[in-house]
């Protein structure tokens, strides 16, 4: 159990590429941490840097308050998952899952090295398993032995490296909700790197967002989500994605391609002076405007639109409704999509519909905003301009309670379960009055 | 694909052709051993029958040709041994700096391990022979064990590069992380991966070193260091009217076995594959 905290974090290669940029993030003791981000943007270099794989070109990183910059990986204690799980073929399950056991020499009787694995093969349903070869293990078992290898230990810390990404869907669920569990019972520091956001929102605490080796914001799942610090966060995180349309703002009013909206005056100020602008609208902030209710209605805009398609999902349905965007916005929103990994971005607008809705694409309908939420972000920097940053503190601030309180009723129901075990639960107690 | 009888036959043909080629001098001098040396000219592939003979085997072994053979098996066994030793040690520690780490000069050790080993080994003999005489290397193993290193050292290098390649690093790195110091994890996590490409390049460089004749003939003078395919040609008739190729026939049969048995022993470690399993496959 542990924080680590990084201080102005770089890595450098030889040829004078920063792969890391300059990253501070304070990560608390059983806090759980995500790095995303789309690929080179340096996630998983900043996550071998932390367990010692990758040495620092200028930077602390500080464990427990002890600089550790030059310390060897083994003398760190922080348990890793490899990507591609890196077990020792030659070795069965049980000593796969021994190996750091039997590495500290003289600290573990064989009774106990039995115990531990024994409990954390228990905890990971590989009893049956454990005389086997990791050859003849399936991806999903694979995946257990190296989490295995992990929890045996007392580490200080777990840190993921895409632990996940070679699994199928369905396994990949599964295998989410055990991690997060486990985290919770455990409570011990995590970081996670994964490209998958599925993954971040889920897992994380907090989620720190990186592009070319620069933090762009650190914070729980949903500021992010509802507060971004700028294009790229808005962009990133969500799916299907945030919409950007390029508007002007004419006597408070935003004049887009897909008509005037009207905004709060409150949101319409944060703007002013400002030629143009480019609204962020989520798009489940769209809705059929025959089927809002009447009390809800004043607090978005109507406009008409024509959809070109729409998807039905069941429990709701995509529309499309596609802009032609002046050349220069063009080239903003491709920049925007080649940041974020993606192809090029087709100027369109996708809504999220009731499943109820009729509308049908080829025909104009009437479509209701709701303009209370939408942002609007500075086309040059990609500054959000309408982020509200006390309500995105609120937000992380009620993760970080809820995580003190999962972590203790955790605890506490693994208490009750093993009265007899003395091993994962038994540090339990010092580390509840974490807030 | 679908092999019809016909190819079938076409492939065994062409086997059995190359397997006779290749085994018929071996069998021929299979053959020979067994024969008395009045029969050695009998003009035919098998010894006269009724006068097959283990007096060859008898004189080599325990006969007049005892001392001869005998201390130069010991002679070969022993330096093939220990210059295979030093060479898969020395290599497995290059061959692994060389797949792992990224130093000045790597590409110049593998060129010069290269050149080394398509270098002719008769133009060096004449040198080493003086040099040898002049600090008193001559006619001793260790004179003998510094060539074969130059010998074997080489290919072991290579072979064991391109194997070390083949391991996945995250093992190292997993170990490390796990608590093991970089010799532990080298030790513990990639030399029992290592194994079968460890085994084979030793098998590899103990036939250098067994089969060499030209400095076994040209550095040692006595029955001190002489190795067994230089011994070959010291062995004599019973009178010099007898020509040895009975003994010497025999003699090669016995220098074969080890090869053979030692193929045989580590088949298993040979054949790779070990490493499936180690990451996603």
């Amino acid at each position: 159990m542990a924080s680590i905290t990084l201080k102005n974090l770089v890595k450098q290669y030889g040829d004078g590429f920063p792969a890391v940029n300059d990253i501070s993030i304070d990560i608390e003791d059983g806090e759980f941490i995500i790095l995303v981000g789309p690929s080179g943007c340096g996630k998983s270099t900043l996550l071998r840097m932390i367990v010692g794989l990758e040495d620092i070109t200028s930077g602390d990183l500080y464990i427990n308050g002890e600089r550790v910059n030059s310390k060897a990986p083994r003398d760190r204690n922080l348990a890793m998952v490899f990507q591609n799980y890196a077990l020792y073929p030659h070795l069965t399950v049980f000593e796969n899952i021994a190996f750091p056991l039997r590495l500290a020499k003289g600290r573990h009787s064989e009774e106990e090295v039995q115990r531990l694995v024994t409990e954390a093969a228990a905890t990971l349903e590989l009893t049956d398993h454990l005389q086997r070869k990791p050859a003849n293990l399936s991806g999903g078992q694979r995946q257990r032995v190296a989490m295995g290898r992990a929890i045996v230990r007392q580490a200080d810390a777990f840190l993921f490296d895409e632990p996940l990404s070679n699994l199928d869907a369905k396994l990949r669920g599964q295998m989410r909700s055990e991690i997060s569990q486990m985290q919770r019972r455990l409570g011990t520091t995590s970081v996670y790197v994964t490209h998958d956001q599925t993954e971040a929102m889920t897992l994380g605490d907090r989620v720190a967002v990186l592009k070319k080796g620069e933090l762009q914001q650190i914070a729980s799942p949903r500021e992010l989500y509802e507060q971004p610090v700028n294009l790229f966060v808005a962009g990133f995180i969500g799916s299907p994605s945030m919409n950007f349309l390029p508007a002007t703002i004419e006597n408070g009013k935003l004049q887009t391609s897909l008509g005037a909206l009207d905004i709060p005056a409150d949101r319409a100020a944060k703007a002013a002076g400002r030629k143009v602008v480019l609204v962020g609208v989520r798009p489940e902030f769209f809705e059929d405007a025959k089927l809002v209710d009447e009390a809800k209605k004043p607090h978005g805009s109507t406009f008409k639109a024509t959809l070109t398609h729409t998807e039905w999902l069941g429990n709701e349905q995509y529309g499309y409704i596609n802009f032609d965007p002046s050349p220069e916005v063009r080239e903003l929103l491709n920049n925007l999509a080649r940041d974020m990994d993606a192809d090029e971005l087709r100027p369109q607008v996708v809504v999220t519909l009731d499943a109820a809705s009729r509308i049908r694409g080829g025909r104009e309908s009437e479509i209701w905003l709701d303009t209370r939420k939408l942002h609007l972000f500075d086309p040059e920097t990609g500054e959000n301009l309408t982020r509200d940053a006390e309500a995105g503190a609120a937000l992380t601030a009620e993760a970080n309670e809820e995580r003190a309180e999962e972590i203790a009723s955790a605890r506490d129901a693994d208490h009750e379960h093993s009265t007899t075990s003395t091993g994962n639960g038994g540090g339990g107690g010092s580390h509840r009055a974490v807030s | 694909m679908k092999s019809t009888g016909r190819q079938k036959l076409v492939w065994t043909i062409i086997s059995i052709a190359v397997l006779v080629y290749a085994l018929f001098p071996v069998a021929s001098i299979l053959a020979t051993s067994f024969k008395s040396p009045g029969d050695l000219t009998n003009g035919r592939f098998l010894p006269t029958p009724g006068l097959a003979t283990l007096a060859n085997y008898e004189q080599i072994l325990v006969g007049d040709a005892q001392g001869l053979f005998l201390t130069a098996l010991w002679n070969s066994i022993g330096i093939s041994l220990i210059a295979t030793f030093i060479a898969v040690v020395l290599a497995t520690l290059c061959a692994y700096a060389i797949a792992r780490l990224d130093f000045p000069g790597k590409k110049l050790i593998l060129t010069t391990a290269l050149a080394v080993s398509i270098f002719p080994v008769i133009s060096i003999v004449t040198p080493l022979f003086n040099l040898w005489r002049n600090i008193g290397l001559y006619d001793t193993w260790l004179g003998l064990i510094i060539p074969y290193l130059s010998l074997t050292l080489p290919i072991s290098i290579w072979t064991l590069a391109a194997f070390f390649r083949q391991i996945p690093w995250e093992l190292e790195q997993a170990a490390q992380v796990d608590g093991a110091t970089t010799w532990q994890a080298f030790r513990k996590a990639i030399v029992p991966l290592a194994a079968p490409g460890v085994f084979t390049t030793a098998i590899i460089a103990f036939f250098i070193a067994w089969n060499d004749f030209v400095y076994g003939i040209s550095l040692t003078s006595t029955e001190a260091a002489r190795p067994v395919p230089a011994a070959l040609a010291f062995f004599t008739g019973a009178s010099q009217f007898e020509s040895p190729t009975g003994a010497i026939s025999a003699a090669a049969i016995i220098v074969t076995i080890p090869v053979v048995l030692l193929v045989l022993l580590f088949q298993r470690q040979i054949v790779s594959g070990l490493t499936q399993g180690a990451v996603k496959g």
